[in-house]
Formats: C-alpha cells, structure tokens, sequence
C-alpha cells in the first residue's frame, strides 16, 4: 500500500486503536485541550494598558451602565496561547490540500494581506471627503475595470458583502428592469442542482420559485426551460459551470430564449474560476453574475468570511444597479455616486445595499492577486484548475461511481455518488475517513441531484504531487467503505474530536455560556 | 507564475492519464463563439510580487490617514486602537484560511471561537442569545426588521430618526420588494429625539419600532417605554448599537426591554479599512432564536464525551431551507468576529469600561471646548463618544477645508442627508481614545479658522 | 375508529367528525432523529394537502401536509419540549394535531394500512 510519491515523501499507513496511555491534562502532546475565555478569565483582568480618563462631569442621561456585563478578560500572553492553541484545532488550506467543491479553497497569497493593510487602505474612514481618498476610490475602480473586461460585461456593482448578497443585488437589479417597463413578473426559474442560495434570495426578493429539470447528462433541460418560459417569469438563475462539474454547453440558446420571453439571465458566478480568462459570461448572454472575491480571486475564507460578491451587470440591467459606485473623470480623479448625486447620475437605481462603499479590505487582496496573475495568469488558473479536476475525475472513476463522467471533461470539479458502498457506508464515512488522512473532507451531500454526491474541487494551486497522494488516500478510504470497514464508521480517530452529537446540539440548543450553577438553576 | 505549482511536464503527464491531446479539449463543451484564443485583451500580463506591491504603495499615498492626522470621524465607524495581537492571531493561517465549520472534528478552533463571540455579544447586547456574525451592521439591521415581521406576522416597522441614514436606507431597498411599509422620519437638530413620534405610531399593526442606541446624532435615550409601548400592542423593539464600546458605559438595550439588538462590530478588533469588511452583531431573546437569520454555535459532546462545538439549528438556513429559509445568507463574517472576540477578551471587562470611560472623558472635554468657538453650537444633551455640532454655516464646505488643513473633523450632516436644509449645518464629531487633547486643539483652531 | 395514511407518510385517525395526525413510522425512520417540531396553532384551519405542521432533523427539514381540512382543535405540545417522541413513539405519544374534519369525504381518497404498507414496501 504504502508507495513513494513524487515528493519524496513515504506515507506511512498508521495501525489502528493506538490510542495511547490517558494524560493527566487530556492533551496529547501538540494536541492541546483548551478551556474558554469564561472559564480562565475574570472580569477583573485585562491585557491593555489606557491611559486614565479625564475627570469630567458624564453626559450618559440616567443610563450609566451599573450592571455587571459579564465579560471575562485575559492578560496578552494568555490570549495569545488562548487563541493560538484554539487555532491549533482548525484544518486550513495553508495546512493542506482542501478540496471543498463548489468553494474553490485556492492559495492564499500573502501579497494580498500586506497591501490590504498599508495604512492609506485600512485606516481611512469611509465617509472621508473623497479628496482625501483618491487611493482608495482608485483601487476599487481598478478592480472594477478588471471585473468588466474579464466577464465582458458592461458594469459592476461593488458593494455586495458576499456571494448571496451579490445574488440579491443582480435578483433586484431584475425587479427593478422589469417594473421600469411596467411588467412585474413572478416566477423565477431555478435548476434543482442550484446552490441553495439561489432559491433563498428568489424567496427573499419576493418571487415564487419554480424548478427547471435536468437532462440525464446533468444540464439544464433546454426543452423543458423553453416550454416554462412565458409572460410570468421574470428570469432564471442558473450557475455556470453547474454544481454538477459541468459546462451548460446550451448556455446561449438558454439566454436568447430566456431574452425572447422577455426575461433575464443571472448567472451564479460562484464557479467562475474555471472559465476566467478563458470565456467571458457576457458573450453568453448573461444579464449579471456575482463573483466571489473569497474563490476566484483568492480572498481568504476566514473561517466563514468575510467574502465578497461584486455583481456585473449587462447594459440592459446596468441603470439599476445600486448606489453607491465611483466614477473616474478625465483628469484622473475619482468621485462617488452616491445619496447626493443619484438623482442626476444614476436616477433608475434600485438603491443602496449596504452603508458604505462595500469590502474594501477584499478589494485590495483581489486587485493584487488579479495583477499579479494579469490577463495570461488568469488564463492558465482556468486551464490548472480543470485539468486538475479533470485528473482527479479520471483516477478514480474506476472505484467511485462517477454519475456524469460520460457527460464529457469536467471544468474545476469532478462529482462522485456513493453507489457500491458496502451496506450502511455513505458518503459520510467517506470525509471522516479523509479527515483521520489529514485532508479536509470534499463538498459532501451537495448537488441535491445525486445520491451521497461527494463533489471535489482540487483548485489550480495543487501540485501533481498533492493530487497523487490525495488519490491513494481516496482509493484506500473508498475500498474500506466497500469492504465495510467498522473502524471507517467510526472515524475519526485521530483528529482533535470524534463525531459530535449534532441531534443533541440542536434539540436542547446551549448557543452562549453559562455559568454552571446557572445552568444547573435553569434545569 | 508564483502560485502555480503544476510544470509544463506535469500537465503533459496529467493530460495524457485523461486521455487529452491538450488543454483545448477539456474546454470542448464550451460552444466556438464563445471561447477565447488567448489573454484578454487590453489587460496587462502578470506581475512581479514586488511591482504590484509598488503599484499600491503609489495608490495609498494618495489617501490621507486617519493615524496620520487629526481624526474626528464616526457616523457607524469609529477609529479605536487596536492591539497588536489581534492582528498576529487572525493572520494565522488556521483562521485566516479555514472554511465555514462544516466539519466540526477539524473545526473546533473557529467553532470554540465563535460560541464564545455569542456569549460575548448576547452579554454586551443585554440578550439570551446571538449568532455567528452577519456582514455588518446595516445588514443586520434588516435581517432583524424582517424577523420581527416572521415573529409578529406584520409587515409595518416604525423607524427612529435616530437610525443611520444609510441603515434605513438599506431597509428601504429591501421593502420595496418585500412589501413591508417603512414609517420614517428626518432627524432634528435637536436634544431631545424622537421618541414621542415612536410611541404615536405603534399601534396593532406595527411588527416593530427600530431605534439606534446611540443614535446618529450620538444622542442616548432610555428605551423602556418604547419597550413597553411596543409590547402592549405586540410588536417588538429592535435596538441598533453602531458603536459597541458605548455598551461599556452605558445600559445594555436589553436590559432596557429590547427583543432584538443587532450593531456593527467594527470598532473592536476591526480596523476602518473604508468600510469594510466590517461584522454585523445579531442577538435576541432566547424564544425567537429559531427565527433568527445566520449560522449559529451550539455546544455539543463527541462519540467519546469530551466537549465539542458544533454549527446548528441549520435548518433555518438557505442550504437546507432554500426558498423558506429565514434569510439568503450564507457567508458570515467569521474573520472579524475573531477580531472582535480577540479585542473584547483583551480588554475583557475592566479594559471595556476603562476604554468607555476614556472615550466619553475625552469627548467631553472636546465637546466643551468645541462649543467655546464662537457661532458653534452642541446640539446634544446627552452623548457617549459622538456628538453634533451645528455650525453657522454650511458644514459639507468646511469639512472640505479642515480636509485641506490636514484635519479629518467629523461627517457633515449635508453627506448623509443631502438637500435637506435644516441638517445642512450640522456636524457630527466623535471622540475615541485615539484622539489627543492636542489633536482637538488643532481641530479647534482650524475651525476656528474655516468659520472665520 | 379508523386510521388512514397518505402518500405523504401521514397518518390520521379518525373518531367520529375529529381525527389525529402524526408522521408514520417509515417517516420517521427516514427522516433520523428529530429535533424540531412546530405544530400548528389551535384554531387554525388547514386545507387538505396543505402545509400543517414542520418536523426537522439535523439536516432536513420536512413540512406534514394536513391530510384532510379542518380546523385544528389542538397541537401536541409535548412535542416542542421532546421531539424525540415522534422517533419513539411516532404513530402513539408523537403525534402532532388533533383536527375537526369538515369533508368526511376527503377520507375516500387515504389509505388503509394495508395499502400504506404495500405502499411503502414498493418505495
């Protein structure tokens, strides 16, 4: 089993069931056990130092706070250990390899960090005259520009604090559009392999929601999408390349005849990293799209964000895009459009999104990483990242039911099921499997279309060495899955926790703290 | 390419297991006439670490700072320090490039972390519960307007004047497309707020009045009888804190009788960055919790009984409840909720109401010498950090003319409100313990100077 | 007293004009354990094929469609506090409302258990 890969490295097979002898502390060596703030800290403590408050007369009314808030606090050196034995117990893509389908878990660069914090982006305030800023309105319209000339879309809305976010802001662009010309409509179509978002932010704006079915190859029915579209749907969402892996190959045809009907086209640009530089979505149509900064563009993920989601936006949506954005003039100097100049400048805005200008510090990162790949890097992220998935799709379709590996290549990533499991194995036991292998586990259970869907995402920033190791690992977990392995139903074994209790979690739900004689009162 | 790993050699190799001439194939399903041939064109080819580093150091000379200079900004973003640490841990690559906790074997640092962010909260905020983050504090200012409205099924929110223009105007984009009516109002250059336009306007069907604590003008006002105003017709009260470390001085909304608080977290932990990322604070009373947008923390224990955390009640989210979700999102922003934890544990309770009675100490003594120049009035009564000053002229041409004498003196009423005359004088000016005494000398003088 | 059931893994048991419903074993079973049920308030009145009541596991969330119309007399409260009972005890202890019919002729259209069963062991 155990092989030498192209690194050089020899992985080693570990034995089960050595778990060790008990540790007084309950740590295992570099696994560290660690208590929460309000069980180490006190009140009383704190780890900075101010300066004394002038003695002035206070100006709080009758609502100085008397009460006790409860917030523990540590000396520095305790909460640096606090935190960095905490961040001890995370997987993280500087960890290793983190195939998480439709998620697009890149590389990281550092670049971006430093130039996200030079003091001239990260310590102005945004309501500063923008004389004051040009910098700063500078960048975001570098990277607006970029935006536009990479999806060939004619402008973009900034300020989107995120992936769904950006889906409402293109979702509302629509309604806008269409009330405009006096046709308010009611129904979007969504696909059934649709990122959950879609539906949600349909919801969320107000639209019922129909599902478009899929051909047996895993794409938008084309026939059936024809059939549906009528004088109530105000558009479809549909996300291109699908969650299925796949290129909608009739994505034009799906355009022109959506436009026929007089609806719009947005496009979920979660899986863009796969095309940039390679397609532009508005030579397919597309009426807007969001892009999230935190994929394609490399912004960390944060542990849960904060992302990013600028939305392009056709010429027919454009005058309703929200406020505010900036405007570059002539002689190279940056204004807002915003509350003052919205009536004059850009009078058929939906409106505003957010309070201020959106996610600057996400901004900065994208812009440097997109200049520093520029316009043939970009490219070759595209080309990395579908033959890297493509690689991965065809190594191990020989033990993994591959439902759509007759559909043709791939883009960024290759989809399994978890057909010809051995009786009582799912595709759980697969990723806990991946996780005592010291991988995080792929996207599991999503595409809704496949049973047990396993949906995995290497990205361009894997070497050929990670992917081999990754396969042997897979091909070892699979054939124990197949073999009904019990030690497979129990894993993990070795990471910081076994399987936690989520019925527990979420039928008595204990979200915040509580003093343990308080929690035993409240019984 | 520095952030490509594969070689020309392992692409052939790779190429030749898939069975593909060249790179061209996997593209096939991509129809002819949209596929391009080579770079775009038009954009620069890729560049060095240390040009595109050059390239912004040009850019953000071309700002003006506010460490740099005399600062008196705030208006939903306040200049607070914060301490070295914070920034070291959430550059760990363990958070800064970690995922949602989807796995929670391989998660538990940013699960632990965010239980207790929302312990963290929920006792600033005076409430049982809170969530993992929302994006900021506008966002989660609707997402609370549109939970009263599940809670109560009604569809009317009364808005304080006090609210951040750019909060409501947030709110009205939203309701727009969701049929909600906004009651709302301007605010007055005046002491007292508008609580007595609230109490009028709550009746059977109001799903919740929404005041922010302190308010725009950075006036405080004791929410009680708005609380029990709203309660007696059966909607809720909806507090907005946009500057959390008031929290440390003065009464938490909850205990005042709010149902829901919602803020923005930046001034702990998170940097102006021209506004954003920044993290919105959610919390609530424990029986609405399911009604709650966002991912929350629960604890839970292991196959072996150890302790643990895990992300639930997730089937109130988009990825289980799709279209019948509490709301869209998805993302939170977990990043900045560490640095706000980081921050408040670092100050912990003692450094918190040091760090508010610093703030008011200071904005006080500038408050008194502000209004000793000659025309300039302090609007407020009561304040924490912020107050509003009205000038005897217009103030939007003045903060451009402090701008030019190198001081940053607060956010004309004219940028959040334009056209509307009777804010046109009015100056907002906060006060944190990043301001000097000489710092407010200087901003004295020039203003002195601008209204001369 | 006679129990129907639906394609919908509902169950209704009928005494005279009211009648009781809950999820059948087979629902439960498929769905895992549960730990959420909202039942509906007392007084409402439900449509046949309606959405009447939601039951939740960790990763699923199900709505219960009110096999017949009606106006609810009353909603299980036990639930809220213990959902586990529609694992335990799904067609007894866990049931979720007690509902007037006003269509007996709504019941034609259910199946016995029988059929249910046959039902089932044909999914």
């Amino acid at each position: 089993m155990s092989t030498i890969n192209q690194s050089g490295w020899k992985p080693e097979m570990g034995s089960a069931g050595e778990a060790g002898p008990a540790t007084y502390t309950g740590n295992k060596a570099l696994m560290l056990e660690e208590a929460l703030i309000f069980e180490i800290g006190t009140t009383g403590t704190t780890g900075v130092d101010l300066a004394d408050a002038p003695k002035v007369t206070p100006r709080l009314g009758n609502l100085a706070r008397h009460r006790d808030i409860g917030l523990p606090g540590l000396s520095e050196p305790e909460t640096v250990r606090h935190y960095t034995r905490l961040s001890r117990q995370n997987y993280a893509i500087d960890l290793g390899f983190f195939p998480l389908g439709s998620c697009t878990m890149k590389h990281n660069p550092r670049l971006n960090e430093k130039v996200a914090r030079m003091e001239g982006f990260a310590d102005v305030h945004p309501l500063q005259p923008v004389e004051t800023v040009q910098g700063a309105l500078a960048v975001i319209n570098e990277l607006a520009v970029w935006l536009i000339k990479l999806t060939g879309m004619h402008a973009v809305a900034m300020t989107p604090k995120a992936g769904a976010h950006g889906e409402l802001c293109g979702i509302l662009a629509i309604k806008a559009a269409l009330e405009a010309r006096g046709d308010p409509r009611s129904v979007i179509l969504v696909p059934e392999s649709a990122h959950g978002t879609n539906p949600a932010t349909a919801a969320f704006a107000g639209y019922a929601v129909e599902n478009i079915p899929a051909t047996s190859e895993g794409r938008v029915d084309l026939a059936a999408l024809k059939a549906r579209l009528g004088p109530d749907v105000a558009g479809v969402m549909i996300t291109n390349p699908n969650t299925c892996g796949l290129f909608e190959r009739d994505m034009k045809a799906i355009s022109d005849a959506v436009h026929a009907a007089g609806g719009y086209v947005y496009c979920d640009g979660a899986n863009f990293n796969a095309i940039v530089g390679r397609v532009r979505p508005g030579d397919l149509g597309i009426d807007a799209m969001h892009i999230n900064l935190h994929k394609t563009f490399s912004t960390p993920h944060g542990g849960g964000g904060p992302g990013s989601g600028p939305v392009v936006l056709s010429e027919a949506l454009s005058p309703f895009g929200p406020i505010p954005f900036t405007e570059r003039h002539a002689d190279g100097h940056y204004t807002l459009v915003e509350e003052e100049t919205a009536s004059a400048r850009h009078p058929h805005s939906f409106g505003r999104m957010v309070a201020f200008h959106g996610q600057m510090g996400m901004f900065t990162r994208a812009l440097s990483y997109i200049m520093s790949h520029g316009a043939d890097g970009l490219r070759q992220v595209a080309e990395d990242a579908v033959l890297n998935a493509n690689y991965i799709l065809r190594s191990l379709e020989d033990v993994l039911d591959a439902p759509f590996a007759h559909s043709g290549p791939c883009m960024h990533e290759a989809l399994f099921s978890d057909n010809g499991l051995a009786e009582g194995f799912s595709t759980l036991d697969i990723a806990k499997g991946l996780i005592d292998e010291g991988y995080h586990p792929m996207t599991v259970y999503f595409p809704l279309v496949v049973h047990g869907a396993m949906l995995i995402e290497p990205t361009e920033t894997e070497s050929k060495a990670t992917l081999d190791q990754f396969i042997g690992a897979m091909r070892s977990v699979v054939q124990r899955a197949k073999a009904g392995d019990p030690m497979l139903k129990s894993a993990p074994h070795h990471a910081p926790r076994r399987r936690l209790d989520e019925t527990q979690a979420a039928r008595k739900p204990v979200l915040v703290w509580r003093e343990p004689e308080q929690a035993v009162a409240a019984e | 390419m520095r952030y490509l790993p594969l070689t020309p050699s392992d692409r052939q190799a790779m190429l030749a297991v898939i069975g593909a001439k060249s790179i061209d194939d996997l593209f096939a399903d991509v129809p002819a006439e949209a596929r391009l041939d080579g770079p775009i064109h038009g954009l620069p080819n890729h560049a060095s670490e240390m040009a595109v580093e050059r390239h912004f150091s040009n850019l953000t000379r071309q700002n003006m700072t506010a460490s740099h200079t005399p600062f008196f900004l705030g208006a939903g973003a306040y200049k607070h320090h914060v301490p070295a640490s914070v920034d070291h841990i959430i550059q760990r690559g363990e958070f800064l490039t970690a995922y949602t906790p989807y796995q929670p074997e391989i998660a538990q640092g940013t699960l632990q972390m965010l239980f207790e962010f929302q312990t963290q909260v929920a006792r600033l905020f005076g409430c049982d519960v809170a969530n993992a983050s929302m994006y900021d504090g506008s966002t989660a200012c609707w997402e609370a307007i549109g939970m009263a409205g599940r809670i109560t099924k009604r569809s009317k929110a009364v808005l304080s004047s006090g609210l951040h223009p750019h909060y409501v105007s947030v709110a009205k984009t939203m309701a727009q497309y969701t049929g909600d009516t906004l009651d709302t109002a301007l605010p007055e250059l005046s002491p007292a707020t508008d609580s007595a336009r609230l109490l009028g306007a709550i009746d059977g069907e109001t799903s919740c009045v929404v005041v922010q604590y302190p308010d725009i003008l950075g006036r405080i006002e004791d929410l009680s009888a708005i609380a029990a105003k709203a309660h007696e017709h059966g909607a809720l009260l909806i507090a907005v804190v946009t500057e959390p470390v008031a929290l440390g001085a003065i009464k938490a909304p909850g205990e005042m009788g709010a149902d829901i608080v919602v803020g923005e977290g930046q001034s702990l932990g998170v940097g102006l960055q021209f506004g954003g990322p920044y993290v919105g604070l959610f919390a609530c009373k424990e029986k609405f919790v399911r009604q709650m947008p966002g991912r929350l923390c629960g604890e839970t224990v292991d196959a072996e009984g150890k302790r643990g955390f895990v992300l639930t009640l997730s089937t109130r989210e988009q990825h289980i409840r799709r279209e019948k979700a509490t709301s869209n999102i998805c993302t939170n922003s977990g990043l900045c909720a560490l640095a706000f934890s980081i921050h408040l544990t670092l100050l912990g309770e003692k450094g918190l109401r040091g760090l508010a009675e610093l703030n008011h100490g200071l904005a006080v003594q500038a408050a008194d010498r502000l209004s000793q120049i000659a025309g300039v009035e302090l609007v407020n009564d009561t304040f924490f950090n912020e107050f509003t000053l009205k000038l005897p002229k217009e103030a939007r041409p003045v903060v451009r003319a402090l701008a030019d004498r190198k001081v940053l003196g607060g956010v004309s009423l004219g940028r959040l409100y334009p056209d509307v005359d009777a804010l046109a004088n009015g100056l907002v000016v906060a006060v944190t313990e990043a301001a000097t005494m000489e710092d407010v000398e200087t901003f004295a003088a020039a203003l002195q100077e601008v209204l001369a | 007293m006679t129990r129907y059931f639906t394609e919908d893994h509902e169950w209704i048991e009928v005494d005279g004009d009211s009648a009781t419903v809950g999820i059948t074993d087979y629902a439960q079973s498929q769905l895992g354990d549960i730990v959420f049920a909202e039942v509906p308030a007392t007084g409402a009145t439900l449509k046949k094929g309606g959405d009447a009541a939601v039951v939740e596991s960790v990763k699923a969330a199900s709505d219960v469609y009110a096999p017949v119309s009606g106006t609810v007399i009353e909603g299980n409260a036990a639930l809220e506090g213990d959902p586990a009972l529609v694992n335990n005890d799904p067609e007894g202890e866990g049931w979720f409302f007690k509902i007037t019919l006003s269509d007996t002729s709504e019941l034609d259209s259910l199946m016995d258990a029988a059929a249910y069963k046959a039902f089932v062991d044909g999914l």
